[in-house]
Formats: structure tokens, C-alpha cells, sequence
């Protein structure tokens, strides 16, 4: 029975890491066969949902842990969160290479007067932030600020939904929505464990499967 | 419908149909049938009929044009679908077939009239005209139609005629985005007496030398060139002579980033995105090229200043966006 759920849980990763892949390799094929009518603005979609979906799912991970009793979950933590960046750093470039033309005043000039595009730079470089301190080194090295400093991923996420949320059409309903719910219940979720006792994050069970990475 | 066809009148319905069919079974009618597994399989312009007789308008820019594959596949048309490639894939939901328009306000020859009346006495011109969206892009589409001035006199409209208010088709059972309250329902575009009486002003029923496909908004719709994209109503049913300024959708949807006017403007920024600049999505951007094509500068009034910058002359544009 061990062996069973070693090898799954050695599978599990690499699946995942193929899986996060998918929206990549689609972009790409887009362009290349000439899918998107204007592909710089399909790429800075794709881009950026993922972005935002994946850093909701990261979030996703301890809630999962818990809830289904699944320690092993803990290991793809890291893997998602930098994947997260990954499509994040990529919509940047996207942007400000494709989109703006490499015109960095038009870029800066739109950072700060288009507030939906301030958000939206806050938040790469929070994940700049938590990418770089994410090596065991780092962890190591910050200690207990390590976890104070990656709580920081919670308001990124809010910010990044304000992001995504801001520059949406009057029309678009759904996707916003589904968003603002992850978001809420992850928050939620959190808050009622901070503040109940014995299901918080002090708890011996909880320390116990929950590594900082 | 009449089956009596003078050469100068646009082909009934009914020959469509079966032009099209004729087309489709020998698999002429699929303009993207090569182009790969990408483009959706059954829609497209060139699955409509030609038009005969079509006059070439002088004025047509030279641009390099948009494909009918962008033109027919990239559409907002919310009524079909809020992505862009939604139009194009419930495009076959529309019914236009009947197709009245009724003709109302403040005008002499007000009632119904079948499309087929609209037409008759209107000589179709192909014009090629730049298409500036709100979004930032644009295209280079060759439109038939005529103009609006011509369709809107035969009205009558009197002295009380200050705007003219369009809608599109209401069709909740059959059209998808309408069974949501995404936009204010019917979709109702408005312009001043003068904008829609300039020659520019084009009522459209066709584009690249066909009838309109549903996604372009068959079997009828406005084509004002130097306006943004949203103010070239789709798929007209009704036509009202008003004397006040018409509720547009989307100015109450958001009025802070879409005013009446809309008139291309890169000094007026939208209040998210700048207006200065626009993404070309033309024949000559397509596949991997298209990701390192360079931005142009958007003109004032689309290019169309020297015709229509007339019509605002001492009004605050600013204000007025």
C-alpha cells in the first residue's frame, strides 16, 4: 500500500507541471497557425488568466490539504505559485513588448495614469518578490519571516482580481464572478481559521502537515 | 416575395437560400475551407450570395483591406455572444427571415415596411471604409450599402426630426446574449439629424461583395466610419425620428466611457485604456508577423476629418466624447 501512494505521489507532480503547461502550448500553437485574429491581444488574455487562475489555485492548496486530508498536496504549493509568475512575467512582457512596442514612456505613462495597469504591476512585482524568496535558501535564510512575507500572496490575489475585474466590459459576467467567489471563499476560509480556536493554524495538526512550502 | 427581379434590385431571399445551398454543395461557399482546422466550419461571409450591379464608391480608401476571415470571425455583437469568436458561431440563431423595419416619430411616412421595401429604390455602392473599435483595433472592411440620407428622406422627416434612434432586432427566445442583461436590451444606437443625413453615413447589407452574414449584423445595419465601432447598429428593426437625444446602450451601460457622440478621438482617452494609438488587423497581419506589427496612430475622426469635423465645429469634443 505505501509503494502505491509513493509512486502516485511521485506522478502527481510532473502531471501537474505538464498540466500548467497546456495554456502555453495552445497560446503558442494559436499564433503560429494562425488561430487569433489579433493575436498580441489573445496572448495578453491567455496570459493573464492564467496567471490569475493559477495563483488561485496555489491558493487553493492549503484549503485542500485540510479539507480532503491530503498532505501530499503541499508539494505542487511552490510549483503552481511559480507558474503563477511564470504567466504573469509573460503577460508583462506581452504587454509592454507586443502591445506597447517596446515604447517604455507610453508604458510608464500608462502605469501611472491607467490605475487598472498600476494594480496589475503591483502584483507581478509582489510575485517578483515571493518567485525570488521561494528556494530553500531563502527559506532557510528568512525564517519565521518567511511565512509573514508569503502571507502577503492573499492581497496580491485581491489585487490581481481587481486587476482582472477593473478592465472587463460592462457585458462580461461570468468569469468575473467565478473569480470573486474563489477569492471570497479562500478568504474566508482563512479568516474563519485565524480566528477559531483550535482550527487555526496553531494547531499541532495543522503545523504538522502544512510545511512552509 | 416578388420572383420578378430587375437587375437594379437586390435579389430576394428566396434566391439566396438557394444560391446558397447551390454554393455550399459544391463547396464553393466556404471561403476558409482552407485555411485550416482553426476557423469555425460553417459560418462565413462568403457563405452569402453575391450582389449584382454594384456601383464602386470614388471615395473608397486604398488601404490595405482586413481578410473576410477578420472580418467575419472578430466581431462584437453581444446579442450573439460577448467573445469575439461567439458572433460568428451562433451567427445561424439570428432569424432574418421575415425582416421588417417600422419607421416611426416625427415623419411623415412612418409604418412597417418589409426589407425587401427598403431596398427597392436604392442603388448599392461597395465602399471601403476604416473601422476604428473602442477597443483599440481596426479594420479595413469594403461595405455595400447606400446612404442613409437617401433611405431617411423618403420618410419624410419634419422640422421636429432633431435625432434619429435605431434599434436592433429583440429576440431573447432565439438570440443567446439576450436571455442575459448584459446591455439594455434592444441594443438602441442614436445619431443627430445631420450625422445621418451625411454622405458618409452608410445603411449596409452587405460586405467583400456579399450579403451581410448574421454575425456582421444581417440583414441591415449602420456603418459610420468616423464614429467607434458600437455606434454602426446591427441588425436594424426600428428607425424613430425623435427630438431629443436618444438613450444609447452603451452610454447607460457606462456613461463616463461611452458618450453619444463616440467620435474617434486619439486626444479623448477612454477613462481605462488611451485612445491615441489602434492595432491594424489587416491582410497583412496574420500567424507569427502579426505579434511584431506596429501600432499606428489613431487619426482624429477615423481619417474622415475633412468630411465630417463640420459637424462639430465649436463644440467642446472633450465634453462632448
Amino acid at each position: 500500500m505505501p509503494r502505491v501512494s509513493i509512486n502516485y505521489s511521485r506522478l502527481l507532480k510532473p502531471l501537474v507541471f505538464v498540466l500548467c503547461l497546456i495554456p502555453f502550448g495552445m497560446a503558442a500553437y494559436g499564433v503560429v497557425s494562425g488561430k487569433f485574429v489579433d493575436p498580441v491581444e489573445s496572448l495578453l488574455l491567455i496570459s493573464g488568466e492564467w496567471g490569475l487562475r493559477l495563483l488561485l489555485v496555489t491558493l487553493c492548496v492549503t484549503p485542500v490539504q485540510f479539507i480532503f486530508k491530503w498532505p501530499g498536496v503541499a508539494k505542487l504549493r511552490r510549483m503552481l505559485g511559480l507558474f503563477a509568475f511564470f504567466y504573469a512575467t509573460a503577460h508583462l512582457m506581452i504587454w509592454v513588448i507586443l502591445d506597447q512596442g517596446f515604447d517604455i514612456s507610453d508604458a510608464l505613462s500608462a502605469v501611472v495614469e491607467k490605475p487598472f495597469i498600476t494594480f496589475g504591476i503591483v502584483v507581478w512585482l509582489g510575485l517578483l518578490l515571493l518567485a525570488v524568496t521561494s528556494n530553500r535558501f531563502a527559506v532557510r535564510r528568512l525564517g519565521r519571516n518567511w511565512k509573514k512575507l508569503h502571507s502577503w500572496v492573499y492581497l496580491l490575489a485581491v489585487v490581481a482580481v481587481v486587476h482582472f475585474v477593473w478592465q472587463v466590459r460592462a457585458a462580461e459576467i461570468l468569469e468575473p464572478t467565478v473569480y470573486l467567489a474563489v477569492l471570497t471563499l479562500l478568504l474566508a476560509w482563512r479568516f474563519v481559521r485565524l480566528v477559531k480556536p483550535g482550527s487555526g493554524q496553531g494547531s499541532k495538526k495543522a503545523a504538522a502537515v502544512s510545511p512552509p512550502l | 416575395m416578388a420572383p420578378k427581379i430587375r437587375s437594379s434590385e437586390i435579389t430576394p431571399e428566396s434566391v439566396f437560400r438557394q444560391r446558397r445551398v447551390i454554393l455550399q454543395a459544391a463547396g464553393l461557399g466556404l471561403g476558409a475551407a482552407g485555411t485550416g482546422i482553426m476557423m469555425p466550419e460553417r459560418v462565413n461571409a462568403a457563405a452569402g450570395a453575391d450582389f449584382d450591379n454594384i456601383v464602386k464608391w470614388a471615395g473608397s480608401t486604398d488601404e490595405s483591406q482586413s481578410t473576410v476571415e477578420q472580418a467575419t470571425t472578430y466581431n462584437n455583437f453581444y446579442e450573439l455572444g460577448t467573445d469575439k469568436g461567439d458572433p460568428v458561431k451562433n451567427a445561424d440563431k439570428l432569424v432574418t427571415e421575415p425582416w421588417t423595419v417600422e419607421v416611426g416619430g416625427e415623419c411623415e411616412k412612418g409604418g412597417k415596411y418589409a426589407l425587401e421595401d427598403i431596398l427597392k429604390p436604392h442603388t448599392l455602392e461597395e465602399r471601403v471604409y476604416r473601422l476604428r473599435c473602442v477597443e483599440a483595433w481596426s479594420m479595413v472592411i469594403p461595405w455595400v450599402g447606400f446612404p442613409l440620407a437617401d433611405l431617411l428622406k423618403r420618410f419624410e422627416p419634419n422640422s421636429k426630426a432633431k435625432y434619429v434612434e435605431f434599434k436592433t432586432i429583440f429576440d431573447p427566445a432565439n438570440l443567446p446574449g439576450q436571455k442575459f442583461p448584459v446591455l439594455q436590451w434592444p441594443y438602441s444606437e442614436g445619431l443627430r439629424i445631420d450625422e445621418a443625413m451625411h454622405p458618409l453615413t452608410l445603411m449596409a447589407v452587405g460586405l467583400y461583395g456579399k450579403e451581410l452574414p448574421g454575425q456582421s449584423g444581417a440583414p441591415l445595419r449602420l456603418v459610420v466610419p468616423w464614429k467607434y465601432g458600437f455606434k454602426s447598429i446591427k441588425s436594424i428593426v426600428s428607425i424613430n425620428f425623435v427630438e431629443q437625444e436618444p438613450k444609447t446602450s452603451w452610454n447607460v451601460s457606462a456613461p463616463r466611457e461611452y458618450g453619444f457622440f463616440s467620435n474617434v478621438n486619439p486626444e479623448v482617452s477612454h477613462p481605462r485604456w488611451s485612445q491615441a494609438k489602434e492595432r491594424r488587423l489587416d491582410g497583412k497581419s496574420s500567424g507569427f508577423s502579426a505579434l511584431f506589427a506596429e501600432k499606428r496612430e489613431t487619426e482624429m475622426f477615423n481619417g474622415y476629418a475633412e468630411e465630417v469635423a463640420g459637424l462639430y465645429a465649436g463644440m467642446d469634443l472633450e465634453k462632448n466624447f
